[in-house]
């Protein structure tokens, strides 16, 4: 039992951080800029971090969810506003399909139900209709298809579904789109890829909530970096407004809440290779409830402490707390994640409390 | 990067739990009963004959010196089983070992590692709680003794302890910080008086105040220098706020194992709020236990404990008083007597947010030196 990160993964942050604190958006005026917005993209895709999860020779993924986790992390800590998340999603779906990766000339992310608490899925039947899929895509910067699955009688077959264009939606850094499949159609299946198992997506969801919950954590961390910042700037009654113990404790509260989420999304993380999918969506679970519930708090924080500054567009702490709102919502938010907690314990699901 | 055990880990894992099979004494859960109160002598020692307790520290003073990780399977395993949590007194070992001399050391440590003897910790007084250097008891010097007069308050273990590590003011003349020394006191003699401080939950041996009246200690039980006492303090403190120290990851494990059998043996008697409020206990607690392993593996770098000692607390706090709630939610207040294990579960918790130093007190501290704001 050794939970310290490796010095190869300490290294992989430092990097990701360097990136990200150089050609990130810095300020809200920042998310505008679109050439800064292509520097960023061109470094992170030059890098290889969103093709961590593709295969190797075999079916293990080249990185473990802990590598991905700590570029998660680190990018949501900078609001890094290029597609990570998504692509990274992608590549798991083409792996545990056995398909092959999308290859590096084309962006592709994940379509979602509305609800965006699972990944989107149609009958053998064809898309619900009639009217728009309802079925949204996730961090869809640069993407132009997303993967979605098929239930095709017992089985799951992953399709590729076209998007219309990228648009902001809660969360600024991270554009979503609409599926565009038509009322009644059958998404045509990805070539070469073959069922996905309930361990599989079992598997898939765990990584899922795992990235979620590092993007939170980076969040969290930004949003306590910049309240702190703040309160030791900013004077009131001819002093620092972080000298005064009402400001200190929520402060010290925001801190304390991000390492115990720290604590639970590394071990999330770990778990999405090294346990049962079961059980590592059990460990997702428990480290979502934990750090979405404690990212709002943080967030919300960081807005108080800013004052009547933190509640202008202007400021960078509304774009923290719309980043955690979204990842709090994928595959499930506070609600969702505690009751996979309690079926897990044989507690609810089919047998249901009042 | 890894959770799990080590070949050397899943052993001792194995034999732990073997071991547990014949001897889990069935006590009931600390804080909750004074039974266990009262047999927490015998479970001391029966767990460190086994070779489970003090396994991490030195050699040299009973212990294995295995890493600190292996603190986390005793914790993980004693409440698999059901059975009590570890002694909580590693701050004690640490403060002793950090400060005393040589002498000190070989005469006491052995036996409050193996539980020969019980200890109890002279800091608090009625007039010196969050504010400790305000202390008044004194220590005046008598030919090769010392002698203590003085009020300590809120005594964890008093009634039951043989030794008291006291803090008293040797010097009156310098800082107050400064003018403060350690002893390690024998509690059985005239001139020391224990009375027992029931706790809001009714029990009567976890809390104590003692009466010093011209109680006599040797000089050369002084632990560290004349005046060292204000950094041993500190020592103790500090450990006192980690949870793997207390061992009370176990304790609350164990306390979420109950409630979930409880409520899992018969859910559709249950709302959907009360399993609500045993889901965060489940959260919490098994943050705790992934926080422990953390904070325990950055201790191989050789990182000590230091101001991240008051978050650990801060997150301790917040689970116990999480799990707490749950106790509460799931059994509710009662017309009439019977079995009130979860009541009284539920208002113990409220002292884990005062004992080792108050939650504000924890805040001020990460305020100040880890988020380095300016000073109030």
């Amino acid at each position: 039992m050794d939970v310290r990160l490796s010095s190869e993964q300490v290294a992989l942050a430092e990097s990701v951080a360097q990136a990200v604190d150089r050609l990130g958006p810095g300020t809200v005026r920042g998310l505008d800029d679109v050439e800064r917005v292509a520097k960023l993209d061109a470094a992170v895709a030059a890098s290889g971090w969103r093709e961590l999860r593709d295969p190797t020779d075999g079916p293990t993924p080249l990185a473990s969810g802990v590598e991905v986790a700590i570029v998660a992390e680190e990018l949501a800590r900078g609001l890094a506003d290029v597609a990570f998340l998504g692509p990274t999603l992608a590549a798991e779906l083409r792996r545990l399909a056995g398909a092959p990766p999308a290859g590096a000339a084309s962006l592709e992310t994940v379509a979602f139900s509305a609800r965006l608490d699972s990944v989107a899925v149609v009958g053998g039947a064809g898309a619900p209709g009639p009217g728009p899929s309802g079925l949204v895509a996730v961090d869809a910067r640069g993407s132009t298809t997303a993967l979605m699955v098929v239930a095709d009688g017992p089985g799951r077959a992953l399709a590729s579904v076209p998007l219309g264009p990228a648009g902001a939606g809660t969360d600024l850094t991270r554009p979503g789109a609409e599926v565009e499949v038509a009322t009644g159609a059958v998404p045509p299946v990805v070539p070469g890829s073959g069922r996905l198992s309930d361990a599989a997506l079992a598997s898939w969801t765990a990584l899922g909530l795992a990235l979620a919950c590092a993007d939170l954590v980076g969040t969290m961390r930004g949003a306590v970096d910049l309240a702190v910042g703040y309160a030791s700037d900013r004077r009131q009654f001819d002093r620092p407004i972080g000298s005064f113990q009402a400001v200190q404790h929520l402060l010290a509260d925001a801190h304390v809440m991000t390492e115990g989420s720290r604590s639970v999304a590394r071990h999330a993380a770990w778990a999405v290779d090294a346990l049962d999918p079961d059980d590592a969506v059990a460990a997702a679970a428990v480290a979502k409830a934990y750090c979405a519930r404690a990212a709002r708090t943080v967030c919300e924080t960081t807005i108080q402490v800013h004052g009547g500054v933190g509640n202008t567009w202007e400021c960078l702490a509304h774009v923290f707390l719309r980043r955690a709102l979204l990842a709090t919502d994928l595959l499930g938010g506070v609600g969702p994640s505690l009751d996979r907690v309690l079926a897990h314990h044989g507690i609810g699901g089919d047998r249901g409390l009042r | 990067m890894d959770f799990g055990d080590s070949a050397e880990e899943a052993v001792f894992r194995l034999r732990l739990r073997a071991w547990l099979d014949e001897h889990n004494p069935g006590l009931p859960a600390s804080s909750t009963d004074d039974e266990y109160w009262s047999g927490q002598a015998a479970w001391h020692r029966s767990l460190y004959d086994g070779g489970f307790f003090g396994a991490t520290w030195p050699t040299t003073i009973g212990g294995q010196g295995l890493p600190s990780v292996y603190d986390v399977i005793v914790d993980d395993e004693l409440a698999a089983a059901g059975a009590p949590p570890r002694p909580s007194l590693g701050y004690l070992v640490e403060g002793i070992l950090e400060h005393a001399d040589e002498d000190v050391r070989t005469r006491f440590l052995p036996g409050i590692v193996n539980g020969r003897d019980r200890w109890c910790q002279g800091f608090s007084e009625p007039d010196a709680g969050s504010d400790l250097a305000s202390l008044r008891t004194r220590a005046d010097r008598d030919g090769d003794e010392y002698v203590i007069t003085g009020h300590k308050v809120w005594t964890s273990y008093s009634d039951d302890a043989e030794w008291c590590l006291v803090l008293a003011r040797t010097d009156h003349e310098v800082a107050r910080h400064r003018g403060i020394s350690a002893f390690a006191l024998s509690m059985d003699q005239a001139g020391v008086e224990q009375r027992p401080l029931p706790m809001i939950n009714g029990i009567t041996k976890e809390f104590g105040e003692v009466l010093f009246d011209g109680a006599r200690v040797p000089a050369a039980n002084m632990i560290g220098p004349p005046g060292g006492g204000w950094p041993l303090a500190m020592t103790i403190v500090s450990h006192e706020r980690e949870p793997h120290e207390l061992g009370f990851a176990g304790r609350y494990a164990k306390q979420v194992k109950d409630l979930v059998a409880r409520v899992a043996s018969g859910p559709e008697g249950w709302s959907a709020e009360q399993g609500r409020d045993l889901a965060w206990a489940i959260v919490e607690s098994e943050m705790l236990r992934l926080h422990v392993r953390r904070r325990l593996s950055d201790r191989l770098d050789g990182i000590v404990h230091g101001p991240e000692g008051s978050v650990d607390k801060l997150l301790m706090t917040w689970t116990e008083q999480t799990v707490g709630h749950a106790a509460l939610s799931i059994d509710g207040a009662r017309a009439t007597g019977g079995d009130d294990t979860l009541m009284k579960v539920y208002l113990y918790s409220r002292a884990q947010s005062v004992m080792g130093g108050t939650s504000q007190i924890q805040r001020n501290l990460v305020a100040g030196r880890i988020l380095g704001l300016p000073a109030s």
